[in-house]
């Protein structure tokens, strides 16, 4: 499956070659979305009230679980700076922050979140992005970050040091976090996933544009004037 | 990452600055070359105008609207429309591609509009410019409320005649690289009829 890894990939290119599969996942997950997610973002972001702080404190603890696995990942990167960041992150938020509900490291302490995927890593170690792939419930993917987010579970230090119902517990909270992100970006999901002539292809080029300029490649250049 | 007082005063200085450097660009006209500092001052007058349409409190037609009438006046509107259709673009005639490109043009306003309606109480800081290929690149940082800052890139060219800005990049997504998807399943949908695609068109976005 990851014999399509290979690098060089052209800045700019789309590498689909299981297009038809990805589509029917797609059709499945804007289904999901128009049915369930959406209604149940809607519900958690609706104005300034109890309620969406209630939200934003369970996201923020399910964020926090995934500090330690963020410092492995930035120290597989050779980024040690970042990795103690997240380090001291993750230990302010579970004391100060009453075992990271509250996000004082990023308000007080100047430690804001620096995003590492086990995705990242596989980058910064020179492997090639590979095909694109639309995960069921995940959405949109490629080969190495599929590959990267099996690896992220296994890796995981909070799976060695939380029982199994404090882990299921964590990974609950981040998906409520991720309902609370929809209803966040309402507005953005709504537009590309439901009012798209094609939102598959909308979708795809969105993601992989904003996912290279995540891992630091240069975009394309689109020079109109000279076409 | 608090800002010190004196760069603020910096900044709006500069803003002003600026603001007087995008008249002077716009009266000036093709005759005056463009550069990093008209570029520049090109974005930050048409984003002071976007923040004021923005912070009107207007009802969102009327909002969509003056967002159409900013995005006509600093965007380089035609090459834009011309670049989302394609090769459809060539075949068109004069009058044809006129009626699209006028309804690209109220689409956009919606579109964009809808999301920067969103962006209430949030300020875009110009950060740099520099030019990229045989074009300008104007970078900026938005930074909106209970999000993180976002990086948005401005291309901005005088191949027009007048210094206008053709492209932007938000956090690596290009907008005209997604138009011309966009643009092109729409007209993919409508088997390549031209004056089907800009009925669709006014009603989208």
């Amino acid at each position: 499956m990851l014999a399509g890894c290979a690098p060089g990939r052209g800045s700019g290119e789309i590498n689909d070659p299981f297009e038809p599969m990805n589509r029917k996942i797609h059709a499945f997950n804007r289904g999901l979305d128009a049915h369930v997610v959406r209604p149940l973002g809607a519900g958690m972001s609706g104005g300034e009230g109890a309620g969406s702080r209630a939200v934003a404190a369970v996201g923020n603890f399910g964020a926090n679980l995934a500090q330690p696995g963020r410092a492995v990942n930035h120290l597989l990167q050779g980024r040690p700076g970042p990795a103690a960041r997240s380090t001291l992150r993750f230990l302010v938020n579970t004391t100060v922050g009453l075992a990271g509900f509250l996000d004082p490291a990023g308000s007080d302490f100047a430690l804001p979140e620096e995003d590492a995927d086990f995705g990242r890593t596989l980058a910064a170690w020179g492997m090639g992005e590979g095909a694109y792939l639309e995960l069921p419930l995940i959405g949109p993917s490629t080969q190495r970050d599929a590959l990267g987010r099996v690896v992220e579970l296994i890796i995981d230090p909070m799976r060695g040091w939380l029982n199994r119902d404090q882990y299921l517990i964590g990974v609950a909270a981040r998906v409520v976090s991720k309902a609370g992100e929809r209803g966040r970006f309402a507005g953005s999901v709504d537009s590309i996933l439901h009012e798209s002539a094609d939102s598959y292809a909308q979708a795809r080029l969105i993601w992989l544009q904003h996912r290279r300029h995540e891992l630091g490649q240069e975009g394309e250049h689109i020079d109109p004037y000279a076409e | 990452m608090t800002p010190m007082p004196n760069e603020f005063h910096h900044r709006s200085r500069r803003g002003f600055l600026g603001l007087i450097g995008a008249g002077l660009v716009a009266a000036a006209g093709p005759a005056h070359a463009l550069d990093t500092d008209g570029a520049r001052a090109l974005i930050e007058t048409s984003l002071a105008e976007v923040h004021a349409v923005i912070n009107s409190g207007r009802p969102p037609e009327q909002m969509y609207r003056a967002f159409e009438a900013v995005f006509a006046r600093y965007a380089d509107v035609e090459i834009i429309a011309r670049s989302a259709l394609g090769p459809a673009a060539r075949q068109a005639s004069a009058a044809a591609f006129a009626a699209y490109r006028q309804a690209f043009q109220g689409y956009i306003g919606r579109k964009y509009g809808k999301r920067f309606r969103e962006f209430v109480g949030s300020r875009i800081e110009v950060t740099g410019a520099k030019p990229v290929k045989s074009f300008y690149a104007v970078t900026s940082i938005a930074y909106l409320r209970g999000r993180s800052p976002m990086e948005v890139e401005w291309h901005v060219s005088d191949k027009s005649g007048k210094s206008r800005y053709f492209n932007i990049i938000i956090e690596g997504v290009n907008m005209l690289a997604s138009e011309r998807a966009e643009i092109g399943a729409m007209l993919a949908r409508r088997k390549g009829d031209l004056a089907a695609l800009t009925a669709d068109l006014q009603r989208a976005g």
